[in-house]
């Protein structure tokens, strides 16, 4: 047992979840107590998605632990058949069926017998895998299932496609501004001139999977979903893999150059050197901004950088590698894949810091007194506890980090958000120092506004016990509400019937 | 109160197959730590129930809650590890850190399957580190949402002191008395003088605090005196329970707690409507004072004058459907307020219905239909989201109150929706605060009215199917 209150990844199911509700068309089945749907409020909410998330549970009560739940989980896929005709029906076990121990595999067998569509069971072990690792096993489990289904068919399509081309494979529902990410990508390779042969997991539809192997390369953007993926698309295909972030000026045209490479190896013949140059100095705004004065006033400033490793270990090199920016430590709550972590950042900051215990993190960064965090939504709390201002850089993340303008990560419009991001976390430079040097904005008191602040109402005790228990922000509207009842109705004592009777009649 | 007369119609209740959306009930610890100042909830689950918690309460998660997981572990499931021998470590761990005046355990799914004996291990590590430990089982294999709560209390409830210390109030009472001979004297007389002589009344529900000062005095009015409240603010002011007290619920989803304060602790149940709007305060009101001999004094001018300052909501809202999907128990009660203000109400969907213990408000409902004219709504327990959402699409009511997984997909749709947990966490009880429950009902009507001549109703392409 674990005494934990917070937690960096979700459980497995969450992975599987967000595959399965990334692609078209694909139903996920639950085998769940009632209340752990809460994935569907989290995608209605967080994405603001218009359609009802495909997700629903075959619900684990007394009776099926009495009884098993035989025919339940059959009825529930088949009737979902019906109901939607999805292309996939995913049944996703949770921490509940992993110890019931019931042959879900049975089911699926069974179900399929009587279903139109494809059903399958995710194959994760609850307490064996976090979210990410779930989400990275599924989209490679769904990809081989339809790979071998078109093989089987003999569907599969041969040779490549005419010009160059590649699978953008990771991109998912929930995942941190991924939908922006996946934009910035596509128009990356447009101006690459290489055609998008298929996303991943995001929009499609499994139909489409069976048109990967037609790609020159896979381009896995982020470290946590997509490399089983791609790595099983390799061994089967031998299509090239680039896993390089291109996220920050610097790692863009690392990536650039690694596409160059393996497209030049099936004779494209391509250069993008000067496109690189092109973009880096005179349209992207990050290299420039790098030089500029402003960003001399960050100089030497010190950071902290916690995340997942793809966004951490980006940051942390933009940071150091194109700000100049002294990180303190860098980490990861990626802990089944620190090695890459820390061979990624160690050139670039003093420490490294693999922990999934949000209070060591806490603690972390109060040792360290960096002038500015970036992290996750967790860190930007300790941030306001210490005073200390946060840009929020990894999941897990609130509403607010699912933006509606465009605000990419990856790419070169992504380095220019990064700057943007970096830049307003650090209180600006010359405000900085004028607030040092005279001690403050405003030093003289501040003059209360309520209109009620030299009242000839006297409160009593208990009713301004009450009034204490108003939440802060409308406590002063109550206050002159109350008042303004008492003094209509002649009463000089305000009681707490009078504040209810004030309430009930003006709904102060 | 008395029952309504058997109407020709009747309620209409039906049972679908339990696929719908709720809260898991171990959210109750985001309001109940809260409310009782002095605990500490322990959730003893899976990184499943940690992460619907984080979740679910937002930014609450930040403040240093008192509560935590413990979290189980595949040595755990397997029993590599000693139940007994983890929970220790992790009690005496917040025992020394947070020094709460209770512990409450909550079992989870998890607890259940693995049939860790919580209720067998508690008394033990209790005498062992000193600190009261209270089971409550608040899993999703059995409960929905506000249920939580109701087996939080139940279990309190057994740990309600059974026996004021009489003695010893009196030997203080008769010294105040000699010390504060005269002033004292008749303060006492008026303070007791305010209450009519009946036996000990104990509410049941958790409220925010201004509720209860709100209910305690709308009570002390028709001369009542509320004795206790399970839960008080501390775990150390539990109320008194003695045999032969009365109890009288305060919202509708507590049925474990009503049958254990009768039966294990001997109490008389008041079975009343719940005070949920003017008409609900009302007849709650009227059914205590009826039981205790009281004849309520200008109750019905004070309900008169509460629909009065609602006129102004109530326009918006008359002679429209609302639609209940049904998840926090709440919804018979919220149905029949709105039903008395206007409104039609084609299904209320509620996740368990308790027909015993919301007798008192299923007859309110039912006269409030019959005095309306408008027809009984179906009354539908265990709903199925998706049959719900076929009959929503048929019906297009100008309300769907429902959870967050539906609202947006049905406002994309062009159906009003109101968020259904906001109804457990704002304040709605007494006559006080049935504005708000009107502020929250008309809050979409009004945007939307905003909204309405911009044409952006419907958000979606057409959809194929139907």
């Amino acid at each position: 047992m674990k005494l934990a209150y917070w937690m960096y990844a979700g459980p497995a199911h969450i992975g599987t979840l967000r595959i399965a509700s990334s692609f078209k068309n694909v139903h996920a089945i639950m085998h769940a107590p009632l209340g752990d749907d809460y994935f569907n409020v989290m995608r209605s909410m967080l994405e603001r998605e218009r359609d009802f998330t495909p997700v629903t549970t075959s619900v684990v009560d007394r009776h099926v632990l009495a009884r098993g739940s035989q025919e339940k989980v059959v009825d529930n896929i088949t009737r979902k058949d019906q109901e939607e005709s999805p292309d996939l029906i995913v049944l996703t076990p949770t921490c509940t069926s992993s110890i019931l121990q019931e042959d879900l595999q049975n089911f699926v067998q069974r179900a399929q017998l009587e279903s139109k569509g494809d059903v399958m069971l995710a194959d994760v072990n609850h307490y064996r895998a976090n979210e990410l690792q779930a989400a990275d096993r599924t989209l490679h489990q769904i990809v081989q299932f339809y790979i071998e289904k078109a093989r089987k068919k003999g569907e599969l399509p041969v040779g490549k496609t005419e010009k160059p081309s590649v699978n953008i494979i990771g991109t998912t529902t929930m995942g941190f501004h991924n939908q922006h990410d996946c934009r910035e990508l596509r128009k990356l390779m447009a101006d690459l001139g290489i055609e998008i042969n298929a996303v991943i997991p995001d929009g499609a539809t499994v139909h489409e999977l069976k048109k990967l192997p037609q790609a020159w390369f896979n381009l896995v953007p982020y470290r946590e979903i997509g490399l089983l993926a791609a790595n099983y698309l390799k061994e089967e295909f031998g299509i090239p893999c680039i896993d390089i972030t291109p996220m920050g000026v610097v790692e863009t045209a690392r990536c650039l150059r690694a596409i160059q490479k393996v497209l030049n190896e099936q004779g494209a013949n391509v250069n993008y050197e000067d496109y690189i140059n092109e973009q880096t100095l005179f349209v992207s705004q990050a290299a420039w901004f790098s030089r500029s004065i402003d960003c001399q006033n960050l100089t030497g400033k010190k950071a902290v950088v916690f995340g997942d490793n793809t966004h951490a270990a980006a940051i942390t090199k933009v940071l150091a590698r194109e700000m100049g920016i002294h990180v303190v430590w860098a980490g990861t709550y990626c802990k089944y894949d620190a090695d890459w972590f820390r061979e990624q950042v160690k050139d670039y900051c003093d420490e490294v810091i693999i922990s999934d215990d949000n209070g060591a993190i806490g603690d972390a960064i109060a040792r360290a007194e960096p002038a500015a965090i970036f992290g996750t939504q967790m860190e930007r709390h300790v941030g306001k506890r210490l005073d200390i201002p946060c840009g929020v850089i990894a999941a897990p993340i609130h509403i607010q980090n699912f933006p509606i303008g465009y605000k990419p990560f990856v790419g070169y419009e992504g380095s220019n958000q990064i700057v943007d991001l970096i830049y307003n976390s650090f209180t600006l430079g010359m405000e900085d120092h004028l607030l040092e040097i005279f001690g403050g904005h405003d030093t003289k008191e501040v003059v209360t506004k309520t209109i009620s602040a030299d009242s000839d109402l006297s409160w009593t005790r208990e009713a301004q016990t009450e009034l204490n228990k108003v939440p802060g922000f409308v406590r002063s509207k109550v206050k002159r509400n109350t008042e303004k009842f008492a003094r209509d109705r002649n009463l000089s004592e305000i009681t707490i019937e009078v504040m209810y009777a004030a309430k009930e009649a003006v709904g102060a | 109160m008395t029952l309504a007369n058997p109407e020709p119609q009747a309620l209409n209740f039906e049972c679908e197959t339990g696929n719908y959306h709720t809260f898991c009930p171990i959210s109750c610890v985001a309001w109940l730590y809260q409310k009782i100042e002095d605990s500490f909830f322990l959730v003893i689950g899976t990184k499943t129930c940690g992460y619907f918690l984080q979740n679910a309460m937002g930014v609450m998660i930040f403040a240093e809650p008192r509560y935590a997981m413990a979290e189980l572990e595949e040595g755990d499931i397997s029993a590599q590890l000693n139940d007994y021998e983890e929970l220790k470590r992790l009690c005496t761990q917040i025992k020394r850190d947070r020094n709460p005046s209770v512990i409450v355990w909550i079992g989870t799914c998890t607890t259940e399957i693995i049939k860790m004996d919580l209720e067998g291990l508690a008394p033990k590590l209790e005498s062992e580190i000193g600190i009261p430990i209270v089971v409550a089982r608040a899993n999703g294999l059995d409960y929905a949402f506000t249920q939580g709560e109701d087996t939080v209390l139940a279990a309190m409830a057994q740990r309600c002191p059974d026996k004021a210390p009489e003695a010893e109030k009196e030997d203080r009472n008769a010294i105040a008395k000699l010390l504060n001979f005269g002033r004292k004297k008749e303060e006492v007389a008026a303070e007791e003088s305010e209450y009519v002589n009946h036996p000990p009344l104990v509410l049941f529900g958790s409220l925010p605090d201004p509720v209860v000062t709100q209910l305690t005095l709308e009570l002390k009015k028709h001369g009542i005196k509320v004795s206790g409240w399970l839960p008080a603010k501390r775990y150390t002011e539990l109320p008194v329970l003695e045999e032969g007290y009365y109890v009288c619920g305060v919202n509708p989803f507590l049925s474990r707690t009503a049958t254990t304060l009768m039966r294990r602790r001997k109490c008389k149940l008041i079975g009343a409507p719940f005070p949920i709007g003017p008409d609900g305060t009302r007849a709650w009101i009227e059914k205590i004072c009826s039981v205790f001999g009281i004849t309520p004094k200008g109750l019905e001018e004070r309900e008169a004058q509460i629909w009065n300052s609602l006129e102004d909501y109530i326009q918006l809202i008359r002679g429209k459907s609302v639609f209940f999907m049904g998840d926090n128990l709440l919804e018979i009660s919220l149905a029949r307020f709105l039903i008395r203000c206007g409104m039609t109400v084609p299904e209320i969907g509620i996740p368990y219905m308790d027909k015993r213990y919301q007798a008192a408000e299923l007859a309110l409902l039912e006269k409030t239909c019959n005095e309306m004219g408008v027809i009984l709504p179906r009354i539908v327990e265990k709903p199925d989201n998706y049959n719900q959402i076929q009959r929503i699409k048929e019906l297009s009511p100008d309300l769907v109150i429902t959870g967050m997984a539906h609202a947006n997909p049905l406002e994309a749709r062009g159906i009003n929706t109101k968020w259904s947990v906001e109804f457990t966490f704002a304040q709605i009880h007494g006559f006080t605060n049935a504005r708000d429950i009107l502020e929250l009902v008309t809050r979409p009507l009004r945007r939307n009215n905003n909204l309405k001549d911009l044409g952006w109703d419907k958000l979606v392409r057409e959809e194929a199917n139907v």
